[in-house]
């Protein structure tokens, strides 16, 4: 039930983060996204094809997990088929699936979680055809939260996978 | 009068010297009962060590201030105010006047002396009285260079925790830890290291790439730790010596969760594969690398019982993350954890008698012990986040790190704390910044 409820909420909380999406991921996520100032507009109408805001536009750069779960919901699978579909467009594209989860566990465990959750992405996107050489993952664990506070809401955006075009 | 000085230095000396070699007489009197939950703390009178010079005398005042300080901090001990002394420090080296210490409730009454030596070290006596019975417990002479003043302290504050309580002390030790600044997005972590109350503080990484979760080696001037060097996480090897780093193995996943074996030869920690933790060792003279579970479940934050024996660790194996035994070749598994909760981070104790851990339980976190069968189960401290519990190195005072909930603005803190093992005497061990993530050495060599 609970778990029902959080999911429902981490749906909304992505229609909310949609509207002000540009603005809120330059600002917090800067384990990978900073880093690819390669990513610019091609033409005034939009973004570069293939680039990280190509997929954050047209994909959505990130999944959601329930407390303690990697398991993937229909709205992860749905954002792993479309990202599966988008690397079939883009031949050229690798990626980083980054794991992460909310600060209610432990640190070592948490590594293993996001370990975990990075993993199963992965797993979704090679069984839908990507070449697994294309799809590398690395858990961040507790240590790289992209919204800060200690409440329901913070810690359902933070139990998360990231994709980072390299 | 600087003459017979000397002379009556030199005889003290001699004294020590023999008393060392004789060894004590054994006092059942006086005695810091520990074994208790709370204990009123024992009062005693630490003087200033005295010195002839001003320099020297500044020396001895330091020193009296850092074993006051230890011995306060342990829980045990009340230094009595200096104001209240009778008896002044030149009439006291020519023996205490037991009624005056008596007077003012001393049970236990500390004095020394500093002096320099021709060769320019640093000459440190000490003796410990007990008032009531009237007799020498203990007197020990030191030799040092006079930069390590601060050691010699310690070493002192040992020896007199150990007279009084029966037990080995913890005072002449190091915690390393992982310093924190930042906003928690962009937390920016470093390894520091000092000692057991603070001092001689000093970073060892820049802070330019993520660390987390230091142990120190048992045998060697070296820390395990886990590095995000080149955004690749890997468990890796400081040698405080000379401060170089070396990854530990070429693994294709992530390497997390070391810590040394209690012979120092080997690290235990979790490798992960294809999003699975498995948890193996590695020889640090071979290089050889042994598993020791294969299960589809998390097995991370492996510890060794002290005679090597067994190892804790925790996995959700069960269904939620729950602590487990397993013999050191992996056999034997069997879960120890079963009140209400998750249980994370198993340590076990030096003693070998108990094993500390983290729990969560109804959205707060605990710091709790029992033994390595799982009973006799006790929480010492509980807080919205309390984590990662390294014990002293006598087995009987613990570090941890409590961070509290982020503010309005989404800032927390994160501080390290020690506590008794009773749960008694929780305090803040004061750092420049931020603190998480402490592991306390063992007494130095």
């Amino acid at each position: 039930m609970r778990f029902k409820l959080l999911t429902l909420f981490a749906a909304a909380l992505l229609v909310a983060a949609c509207e002000t999406a540009p603005e809120e991921t330059a600002a917090v996520d800067t384990s990978g996204v900073v880093e690819q100032p390669a990513a610019q507009p091609a033409s005034p109408g939009g973004p570069t094809p293939g680039s990280q805001e190509d997929l954050l536009l047209n994909v959505g750069d990130r999944i959601f997990f329930a407390f303690d779960r990697s398991d993937l919901n229909a709205d992860s699978r749905g954002t792993l088929e479309k990202l599966a579909s988008w690397m079939t467009t883009y031949q050229n594209v690798t990626i980083t699936i980054e794991g992460h989860c909310d600060e209610r566990g432990t640190r070592e465990y948490n590594l293993a979680l996001g370990e975990r959750r990075s993993d199963a992405a992965r797993d979704y996107l090679v069984a839908l055809g990507v070449d697994g050489g294309r799809v590398t993952t690395i858990s961040y664990g507790k240590e790289r939260p992209a919204v800060l506070g200690s409440n329901e809401d913070a810690w359902a955006q933070n139990r998360r996978d990231v994709f980072v075009v390299n | 009068m600087n003459n017979s000085a000397t002379s009556f230095v030199s005889a003290v000396a001699l004294v020590l010297a023999v008393a060392l070699g004789s060894g004590v007489p054994a006092r059942a009197e006086l005695n810091v009962d520990i074994t208790q939950g709370f204990v009123e703390p024992l009062p005693v009178a630490i003087t200033d060590f005295y010195a002839e010079t001003l320099e020297e005398s500044k020396t001895g005042k330091d020193l009296a201030g850092v074993i006051s300080a230890d011995l306060e901090r342990s829980g045990l001990f009340r230094p009595i105010d200096h104001g209240a002394f009778i008896q002044d420090a030149a009439s006291l080296r020519k023996g205490p006047r037991f009624s005056d210490w008596r007077l003012i409730n001393a049970q236990a009454l500390i004095q020394g002396s500093v002096e320099m030596q021709p060769d320019g070290r640093l000459r440190v006596n000490f003796r410990l009285w007990d008032v009531f019975a009237e007799q020498q417990m203990t007197g020990l002479a030191y030799f040092t260079t006079p930069s390590n003043w601060r050691r010699v302290a310690h070493i002192v504050a040992d020896v007199i925790y150990k007279r009084l309580t029966g037990e080995d002390g913890y005072f002449d030790t190091r915690l390393v830890y992982v310093a924190e600044s930042g906003p928690q997005n962009r937390r920016v972590k470093r390894l520091g290291i000092m000692d057991q109350d603070g001092e001689n503080h000093r970073f060892l990484t820049a802070g330019n790439e993520l660390v987390l979760t230091p142990r120190f080696s048992p045998t060697t001037q070296e820390i395990t730790y886990l590095s995000y060097i080149g955004e690749i996480p890997r468990v890796y090897l400081f040698n405080l010596n000379t401060g170089q780093q070396e990854v530990l193995g070429d693994f294709p996943g992530m390497t997390f969760a070391p810590r040394f074996s209690p012979d120092g030869n080997k690290v235990i920690m979790s490798l992960a594969d294809n999003g699975n933790s498995d948890i193996f060792t590695m020889d640090l003279r071979t290089r050889g690398v042994k598993r020791l579970t294969n299960h589809p479940a998390i097995d991370t934050s492996p510890s060794y019982s002290p005679d090597g024996r067994r190892i804790a660790f925790n996995s959700d194996r069960g269904g939620s993350q729950q602590l487990y035994v397993m013999d050191s070749d992996g056999g034997n598994v069997r879960r120890v954890s079963f009140n209400q909760g998750r249980y994370a981070t198993p340590v076990w104790s030096p003693r070998g008698d108990l094993v500390a851990f983290t729990r969560m339980s109804n959205g707060e976190f605990y710091i709790g012990v029992m033994r390595p069968d799982g009973s006799g189960e006790r929480m010492l401290t509980k807080g919205f986040l309390v984590e990662g519990p390294t014990w002293a190195p006598n087995g009987r005072v613990l570090s941890y790190f409590r961070q509290t909930p982020a503010d309005s603005r989404g800032r927390v803190t994160s501080k390290v704390y020690t506590i008794d093992l009773t749960g008694f005497n929780e305090r803040e061990l004061t750092t420049p910044i931020d603190a998480s993530d402490p592991a306390w050495s063992p007494l130095i060599p």
